[in-house]
C-alpha cells in the first residue's frame, strides 16, 4: 500500500500541548478514573450492609495513606470533570467558542479544580480532626 | 428525544446506530449528576472517619437514601456511557470491542443495583 508511510494525524509527539487540547484529553483520564470510583463507591455502601468490621475495613482502607491518595485524586478529578462538564454543557448551547473565551473557561476550571479541593480537604480533616 | 433524520434513522447511521441518543443521555445524567454530586461531597466530608452506626444514621435520615440511590445510578449510568465512548474510540477489534461494552454494562447495572439494594437495607434494616 502506497499509504502506508504516510505520517498520522493528529501526530501527537510533535504536536504541540496546548489548554484546549490538555484540558480535553484530561476530561477523558479523569472520566474514566471516575467511573473506576464510582465502583469505589459502591464498595463503600456495599460493605456496610456485611456488619461494623467490614464496614471499618472500608472505612480504613479509604483512610490509609493510600486510600487518601486515591481519594485525593479522585477529589481533583470529580472537580475537574464537573468544572469542565459544565464548560462542555455550555459549549453544547453554543455559547463560549470564541477562543479568548475557551482559554479564559479552560482556567477557569483549573482554578475551579484546585481551590474546590483544598476547601474539601481542609474541610475533611477539620471534621475527621486530623486522625 | 429523537434527534436523527428519517433517513439516518432508517441507515442505523451512526457509531453504535443510535449516536445521538447516546450523546443526549450524556447531557441529560451530566446535568443531575452536578447537583448530586456536590451533595454527594458535602455527605462524604462529614462521613470521614465514621463507624458503622453513624454511617447507617446518615443513609437512612430523610431524603438521603433517595439521593444515594439517585446519584448511584446516575453515576454508573453516566459512567458507562462514558466509557462506552472510550472503548470505541480506542479498541480496534470488533470483537474486543463488543465484550469490553457488554462488560462495562454487566458491571454497571451489578454494582449499581447491588450499591443500590445496600441503601434500602440499610434504610430499612434487616
Amino acid at each position: 500500500m502506497a499509504s502506508r508511510n504516510r505520517p498520522l494525524s493528529p501526530h501527537l509527539q510533535v504536536y504541540k500541548p496546548q489548554l484546549t487540547s490538555v484540558l480535553s484529553i484530561t476530561h477523558r483520564m479523569t472520566g474514566v478514573a471516575l467511573a473506576f470510583g464510582a465502583f469505589l463507591l459502591a464498595n463503600w455502601v456495599i460493605s456496610a450492609t456485611y456488619g461494623a468490621d467490614a464496614f471499618a475495613l472500608a472505612q480504613g482502607l479509604l483512610g490509609s495513606w493510600f486510600g487518601r491518595l486515591v481519594l485525593f485524586g479522585m477529589t481533583l478529578a470529580l472537580f475537574f470533570h464537573l468544572g469542565n462538564g459544565i464548560r462542555h454543557l455550555a459549549w453544547d448551547i453554543g455559547k463560549g467558542f470564541e477562543l479568548p473565551q475557551v482559554r479564559t473557561s479552560g482556567y477557569l476550571v483549573l482554578a475551579f479544580t484546585v481551590i474546590m479541593t483544598v476547601i474539601t480537604w481542609i474541610a475533611a480533616y477539620s471534621v475527621a480532626g486530623g486522625s | 428525544m429523537e434527534m436523527r433524520s428519517p433517513l439516518g434513522r432508517v441507515r442505523g447511521l451512526g457509531s453504535t446506530n443510535n449516536g445521538s441518543g447516546h450523546w443526549w443521555l450524556q447531557r441529560i445524567t451530566g446535568i443531575a449528576l452536578v447537583p448530586l454530586v456536590i451533595w454527594f461531597v458535602f455527605a462524604a466530608i462529614n462521613l470521614a472517619g465514621a463507624d458503622l452506626a453513624q454511617f447507617k444514621t446518615w443513609v437512612g435520615t430523610s431524603g438521603n437514601p433517595v439521593l444515594l440511590s439517585l446519584l448511584i445510578f446516575t453515576m454508573f449510568h453516566h459512567g458507562q456511557l462514558g466509557l462506552q465512548v472510550v472503548i470505541e474510540d480506542y479498541v480496534q477489534s470488533e470483537l474486543t470491542k463488543l465484550g469490553l461494552i457488554i462488560a462495562i454494562k454487566f458491571s454497571a447495572i451489578i454494582f449499581g443495583g447491588y450499591s443500590i439494594f445496600a441503601v434500602m437495607r440499610l434504610t430499612f434494616g434487616g
